[in-house]
């Protein structure tokens, strides 16, 4: 037991971060799934992470009050955000989010409420390890249920062809709002968590080098599923400190291990471990 | 006043067209957004600072830096991009290995040249004299930047029109399989797309390091979200679109700092990106695409 105790210790830091990731991860694959490349993620991220930040710092709000409200204006945000954005598809659909991203960014640095560039600090740190590992099992738990749902396979129709799903009366544009919607809770989620378990935030730590890391870790661990998502974040969150005694090569080895991925395992990790299993069954029948 | 900051407004806007160029050309030939693009810009501006530190003179040194980006492009597109094309990955999982591309060429670049800002050595860029021309001053550094990213951009707009090589790259962007069953040879003429928008992705690092007289392994990374609104303001894969999204970015940028909103600058930038994809995601110029060059 001490043993366990000494290694969390050591190491709280990181697992709380890989906990943050996870979710982080989650709320991409959500859009994702409804073959939406919308790339907002790191915004709706900072915009909880700056609104929880604030409840806290100014107005001493606790821990709970401070995510929900967050939480609600990052849905809000996010709803909003797919009505300009709803005929667009495909690489348009990211480039516009990642716009929208930017233009975030650039409030965050120039209003006096978030801090400008230097960003806030002193941030409560109460988001203990406990809440954030309850946090993502409650979202994990509730993609699960939704997942046997009739709006789910909606969602993939959706995915998979889109006029086929207008044809059979599925409304598109709500289906693609509620995903978006949904992200954009769960994003919420993650920033507030971030926020109250990092001390401090500054805009950089909401802009496309997130936007890229948060999509990395959804592809490598394969869109198809939440298990990837979480999959993903989880080992690339922890593969920096496993290669830190390469020293000077360490972020060339994560470039080469990205590429590797993505060449021979084109649906993600999760998705090799689905082929064996999959291997396993028809040599069993 | 104004006409200076419309000068500079140009000059800033001959580099992000230059930049924009590469960018879009390859998006209209293979549908793929290549975010290493901003990664060959800065190895190309140290790969020239290196070239120059070694007493090679400045202009040899910028066409041989742009050479080496190109070959960088061959390989990002052997390495991130031509696996994937066998198999017809879509447009996510392309993004992502030039991401990953992208890592190892800033991580390559950290580990040669460390994580401080450099300058070109002795190259006399601070004494470079300066031109009055009735109300404006520049440099003729500047001048010459000016100059090479245009005569560039003529020199590709010719060749995509007038060579055999710009009538294969045009026939692969209008339709690949048609291209391929009528005696183009896919692979070579996607390699020497790549080669092209490189080299002036390249070329687009080295001038502009030499503007500010600085080159940092940052340096791409304004320009890489920048250039995305060029080329969506010109319209997705259409040269002339992003020459003239380049003018029009620099001028609306140079603008907002002459009316003091340097803070927003950006988020004006976004924000025109954001409209014009919402209400009219051809671009301003409408439907001229490479296939028309």
């Amino acid at each position: 037991m001490s043993v366990l105790a000494e290694f969390y210790a050591r190491h709280s830091q990181l697992i709380d971060q890989i906990g943050v990731n996870a979710i982080l991860a989650l709320s991409l694959s959500v859009s994702l799934q409804a073959g939406q490349l919308a790339l907002a993620q790191a915004a709706f991220m900072g915009i909880a992470a700056y609104v929880s930040a604030i409840l806290a710092l100014n107005a001493h709000w606790p821990l709970v009050a401070a995510i929900i409200a967050a939480v609600l204006v990052s849905t809000l945000v996010a709803a909003l955000l797919a009505y300009p954005i709803r005929r667009l598809r495909g690489i348009f659909l990211a480039i516009a989010t990642i716009g929208f991203g930017e233009i975030v960014r650039v409030f965050a640095n120039n209003l006096n409420v978030t801090g400008g560039a230097e960003g806030l600090s002193s941030i409560p740190s109460d988001a203990t390890t406990a809440v954030i590992y309850g946090s993502l099992a409650l979202v994990a738990l509730g993609l699960l249920l939704l997942s046997r749902t009739k709006f789910a396979l909606a969602v993939s129709l959706v995915r998979e062809d889109e006029y086929a799903a207008r044809g059979v009366g599925i409304d598109v544009g709500a289906i693609r709002t509620i995903s978006l919607a949904l992200g954009g809770a769960i994003a919420g989620l993650g920033g507030a968590l971030y926020a109250h378990s990092s001390f401090f935030i500054t805009p950089n730590d909401f802009g496309f080098a997130r936007m890229e890391e948060i999509l990395v870790w959804c592809v490598i661990g394969g869109v198809t599923s939440p298990l990837g998502a979480v999959l993903g974040a989880a080992l690339l969150s922890i593969l920096p400190e496993v290669i830190r005694f390469l020293r000077d090569y360490r972020e060339v080895t994560n470039g080469i291990i990205l590429l590797a991925v993505i060449l021979f395992a084109p649906g993600g990790l999760a998705s090799l471990w689905r082929a064996r299993r999959q291997r396993a069954a028809r040599v069993r029948s | 006043m104004i006409w200076q900051q419309l000068l500079n407004g140009l000059f800033l806007g001959a580099v992000y067209a230059l930049f924009a160029v590469g960018y879009t050309l390859v998006f209209g030939v293979l549908d793929i957004l290549n975010l290493a693009h901003a990664a060959i810009f800065t190895a190309a501006a140290f790969a020239a600072l290196s070239l120059a530190a070694h007493g090679i003179p400045l202009p040899l040194a910028f066409l041989l830096a742009a050479a080496m980006a190109g070959i960088i492009g061959i390989l990002l597109d052997r390495v991130a991009f031509a696996p994937l094309r066998r198999r017809n990955a879509g447009t996510l999982v392309p993004l992502i290995s030039s991401i990953g591309v992208a890592i190892i060429i800033g991580a390559v670049l950290r580990g040669i040249y460390g994580v401080d800002e450099q300058h070109f050595a002795n190259a006399g860029l601070e004494a470079a004299p300066a031109i009055r021309l009735g109300p404006v001053t520049f440099t003729t550094v500047e001048l010459t930047i000016f100059v090479s990213a245009i005569v560039l951009m003529v020199v590709l707009s010719w060749m995509l029109r007038a060579t055999a090589l710009g009538r294969s790259i045009r026939a692969v962007a209008a339709d690949r399989v048609a291209a391929a069953l009528l005696g183009v040879h896919l692979e070579r003429t996607i390699a020497a797309t790549f080669y092209i928008a490189s080299a002036l992705g390249g070329a687009a690092g080295v001038l502009v390091g030499l503007e500010y007289n600085s080159v940092t392994l940052d340096m791409g990374s304004p320009i890489e979200l920048k250039g995305l609104a060029v080329i969506v303001l010109g319209g997705m894969g259409s040269i002339s679109g992003a020459v003239a999204g380049g003018f029009i970015i620099g001028a609306v940028e140079t603008l907002a700092i002459a009316c003091g909103l340097s803070e927003w600058r950006d988020a004006i930038t976004f924000g025109v990106m954001f409209l014009i994809l919402v209400a009219r995601p051809v671009g301003l110029f409408g439907r001229r695409s490479l296939r028309q060059a």
